[in-house]
């Protein structure tokens, strides 16, 4: 009787741990994936999108960055791997309406080639920070380009992921070169995340949406 | 229990007392030097500034006075375990002691002296080096005695970036943290959103970083060089990343320096809010 019920008692405690140990191998397995830059005549390639709301689970109403992969598909990551030393040319398509800087300083473009966007074909060394959306920052490389926001009249928004072209939005492209080998961690710097603190919890604290990584290697 | 028993003289007992301070003694007088002088040029967090500095002398002066007693636990516990062994399997307690008048004063006032003056010790030196690089909130007690004719700096926190404001420059904001060697700096440390932490490693400079809050900190670089800036309270996603390195400049490459950014920043310069002591950016500005 006794070995049986030792048995049983050593039998459900290590259910219990592979379950624990699942749980943890799911965990850190459970990010979004990385979408690689599309390279051409050395030259990477990154197209991404901002919207105002991810429109699916699990958290339909949070603000997100998407990104083009290499078959043309709108893929919900913000993790990027691009070539080191390559320049990279980044397209975003931005989709979502303007609530404004916390700190002006960043309305300033930095780190770009010749430290301009091109705004709808318009290049620019900076924004209105009352106009500003979102911004595409990687501060270690001191890469900050502030995006505009749509006109809050503006017909036609998009409201469920993928945006497309025929939907209000503004058009901004850049370039920069890429670094050594390593892992940048990159950013939003307006606080969009509606309804946490400060706006800087939820999209804005998690990977995936207004927050993630540029892999360089 | 008498005293003899306590030293051990009583019935041929060896005097474990004498015995242990004795080793106590010889062990102090060859590891206080060692630590002083050996270990001591290592202590953090070394002597970029007059704060570090001085951080640095008080860090090694509570370590040569924790070192004796730290060899004094030591040898009693190795004496301890040497000696007092009992053999055989029989457990014999040993005799009960129930008190000692004059080994609980001297440990009272020894103690108490120590403490008190300690206290003492730090209290002076906070107010004799202006804070000693801590934050002193808005209307700092402690000021370094040239604090008139500092650099006022503004150290900006927001999730996850620092910037830096020079008041003395147009208000011009940079992501670089630079500061001229020999003079008394008087840094402004604010946020814009949660409470951060302004921490300059090697210039012993630590703050926190409270929305409508000024937290006042001096400093006094002594050495060109660079020093590491990071974040020390848990802020949110990116605090591990919160970091950057800031650079201790000659008088004129700091001159150089500081107008180059009013020429580069101009434009965004103009765009901010006039300098204050502290921001509170308005409600549509957080999404809320």
């Amino acid at each position: 009787m006794v070995r049986v019920r030792a048995l049983a008692v050593a039998a459900t405690l290590s259910v219990l741990i592979a379950l624990v140990v699942v749980y943890f191998i799911f965990f850190l397995e459970s990010g979004p994936p990385a979408i690689a830059a599309v390279v051409s005549d050395g030259t990477a390639r990154l197209t991404l999108q901002t919207v105002p709301t991810y429109g699916h689970h699990p958290f339909p109403d949070w603000v997100s960055y998407l990104a083009k992969d290499a078959s043309g598909r709108w893929q919900h990551t913000t993790i990027f791997k691009v070539p080191a030393h390559a320049m990279v040319d980044v397209t975003i398509y931005q989709y979502d309406g303007a609530s404004g800087l916390r700190n002006n300083f960043l309305s300033a473009v930095s780190g770009t080639t010749g430290d301009v966007e091109v705004i709808n074909g318009t290049a620019q060394h900076g924004i209105n920070p009352d106009n500003a959306a979102h911004t595409f920052t990687i501060p270690d490389l001191d890469v900050n380009v502030p995006l505009p926001g749509i006109s809050p009249n503006a017909k036609n928004t998009c409201s469920v992921t993928p945006c497309t072209v025929d939907q209000a939005h503004n058009t901004i492209t850049f370039s920069f070169r890429a670094p050594g080998p390593g892992t940048y961690r990159w950013q939003c710097f307006v606080p969009c995340g509606a309804g946490s603190l400060f706006g800087n919890g939820g999209p804005m604290q998690t990977i995936g949406y207004m927050s993630g990584l540029i892999e360089v290697s | 229990m008498s005293e003899a028993t306590v030293v051990g003289t009583r019935g041929g007992e060896p005097r474990h007392g004498v015995r242990i301070a004795v080793i106590w003694a010889i062990a102090t007088v060859i590891v206080l030097p060692l630590v002083i002088w050996v270990v001591g040029p290592h202590i953090p967090p070394g002597t970029m500034s007059q704060q570090t500095g001085d951080q640095h002398t008080v860090d090694v002066a509570l370590t040569a006075l924790a070192t004796p007693i730290v060899l004094l636990i030591w040898v009693y516990f190795a004496y301890a375990v040497t000696v007092f062994r009992q053999s055989g399997s029989a457990i014999v307690d040993g005799p009960p002691i129930t008190g000692h008048r004059r080994i609980e004063a001297t440990w009272l006032i020894a103690t108490s002296a120590l403490v008190l003056g300690l206290a003492v010790f730090g209290t002076a030196d906070l107010l004799t080096t202006g804070g000693a690089g801590g934050g002193e909130g808005p209307n700092p007690v402690a000021k370094p005695a040239d604090w008139r004719g500092a650099l006022q700096v503004q150290v900006i926190g927001q999730q996850w970036l620092w910037t830096f404001r020079y008041p003395s420059y147009g208000g011009v904001e940079t992501t670089t943290l630079a500061l001229p060697v020999n003079r008394e700096i008087e840094f402004h440390v604010t946020s814009l959103d949660v409470v951060h932490s302004f921490w300059a490693i090697e210039l012993g400079v630590k703050a926190d970083a409270v929305l409508g809050a000024d937290n006042i900190a001096f400093d006094k670089p002594l050495r060109t060089g660079s020093f590491q800036v990071r974040c020390d309270e848990l802020c949110g996603l990116w605090h591990g990343h919160m970091n950057t390195t800031g650079q201790v400049m000659s008088t004129s490459g700091f001159t150089t320096w500081i107008a180059q950014q009013e020429t580069a920043n101009a434009a965004v310069t103009k765009t901010l809010p006039p300098y204050a002591r502290v921001y509170f950016p308005t409600p549509t500005r957080n999404a809320s």
